[in-house]
């Protein structure tokens, strides 16, 4: 799975549509006994792991369940807060089940709306003049490539950074928003996207863009 | 209808004669509710209106053009490449004004008044196409160009040719921050 994600933000900063396209994470889930030997703490909402990587849990990840009810960010499912929770040792053994936390789609708007300006900046930024906004961001794991249209909006494509062809990648994504978005009656410009046909037709596009691979899409 | 990606686009043509008579429907029932041509006019306008400002996305992802940086090169592109696209037809551009910022597209041929000879003579001021001067506006907004259209001469009011009068308002704060 080497496309990540699809976000399309409209002119105001707004996102409006994001679709996550990786394989579903591989949470592990384990049972302990008192004291536990990984380091939690608190952090924003969630309880993650500091220190004590070991068997696939990694530093980073979050508490999702104990012993099979998710958790509610830092509470357990009846209420109870969750360092208080594995600090007593009556409550194991235990069940904890790490993983990777998932954005919450509050969290996919800020990002959005923060990418938006963080794009505006960088047009603003630059000693040409008429420059083009941030168009790649490359970490180790990832790189973003986004493309503005003349109209505005922004598709933003995550992908992995050994893929190709993702500039054909938006152009087909920017056909299919002004075919299966745009054309259809009942969908307000600027509004969050909700149409089938665009979900279904990206999706498609996604998956002829990854089965080409590393090499590029074939003809 | 769905369209399978990765393979170009199959033009399931519809009948040109189709889309005149439903053009030429449309403004006939506007004629029946409204009694004015000015209030025909306005309707079309707006309907051409929304159109233009889905229609321009639809051109700018199929003709991969480059943003224009002048209102000449803009209204050029309005008429070889938008109105060879969706219409067919290639009107001539001229600049009206030393200010450059007035431009006439003048249209020989007019698919949309295939069937159409000459307007009845209680509806002398419709402006038959105004759906065209619609559509141009919208989509100019779209691109942040705002822009005042409108019919300049019709054939089907007598006059020689059909003209499209495209005056461009200079707006300083869009200057600016233009991206």
């Amino acid at each position: 799975m080497a496309i990540f994600s699809v976000y399309v933000v409209n002119k105001a900063g707004g996102l409006i549509y994001q679709l996550d396209h990786y394989a579903p994470r591989s949470d592990t889930e384990k049972t302990f006994s008192f004291p536990l030997d990984l380091v939690l703490r608190p952090h924003d909402e969630r309880v993650v792991v500091a220190f004590g990587q070991r068997d696939g849990i990694r530093v980073g990840h979050a508490v999702l369940a104990i012993n099979g009810a998710e958790v509610n960010g830092r509470f357990t499912a009846d209420g109870k807060d969750v360092l208080e929770f594995l600090s007593n040792p009556a409550n194991y053994p235990v069940s904890i089940r790490f993983g990777r936390h998932r954005l919450s789609s509050n969290e996919k708007l800020m990002l959005a709306s923060m990418f938006h300006s963080l794009f505006a900046i960088g047009s603003q930024l630059s000693p040409e003049v008429g420059s083009s906004g941030i168009e790649m961001l490359e970490t180790d794991t990832f790189k973003l490539h986004c493309f503005q249209t003349l109209t505005g909006i922004k598709f933003m494509v995550l992908a992995d950074p050994r893929q190709t062809g993702i500039d054909a990648l938006l152009r087909k994504i920017y056909e299919i928003y002004s075919d299966f978005a745009l054309k259809n009656p009942f969908y307000s410009l600027e509004m969050p996207i909700r149409c089938e046909l665009f979900d279904q037709n990206l999706k498609l596009a996604l998956e002829v863009a990854e089965k080409a691979g590393p090499f590029g899409p074939g003809s | 209808m769905s369209r399978s990606p990765g393979r170009k686009q199959e033009n399931h043509k519809i009948s040109r004669e189709l889309f005149v008579l439903t053009y030429g429907a449309l403004v006939a029932q506007l004629c029946k509710e409204y009694e004015k041509d000015e209030d025909v006019n306005a309707c079309l306008d707006r309907m051409g209106y929304s159109i233009g400002v889905r229609l321009i996305d639809d051109f700018l992802a199929r003709s991969a053009v480059k943003k224009c940086r002048s209102y000449s090169e803009t209204a050029d592109m309005i008429a070889q490449v938008a109105f060879k696209m969706y219409l067919g037809v290639t009107p001539s551009v001229s600049c009206n004004s030393v200010t450059g910022n007035e431009f006439s597209l003048i249209l020989d041929k007019n698919p949309l008044v295939d069937f159409v000879e000459e307007l009845p003579a209680e509806r002398a001021s419709l402006c038959y196409c105004n759906l065209l001067c619609g559509v141009i506006r919208g989509a100019l907004e779209m691109v942040h160009l705002a822009a005042e259209v409108s019919f300049l001469q019709d054939r089907l009011k007598g006059d020689a040719v059909t003209e499209i009068g495209i005056t461009f308002l200079r707006k300083p704060e869009d200057r600016r921050h233009r991206r």
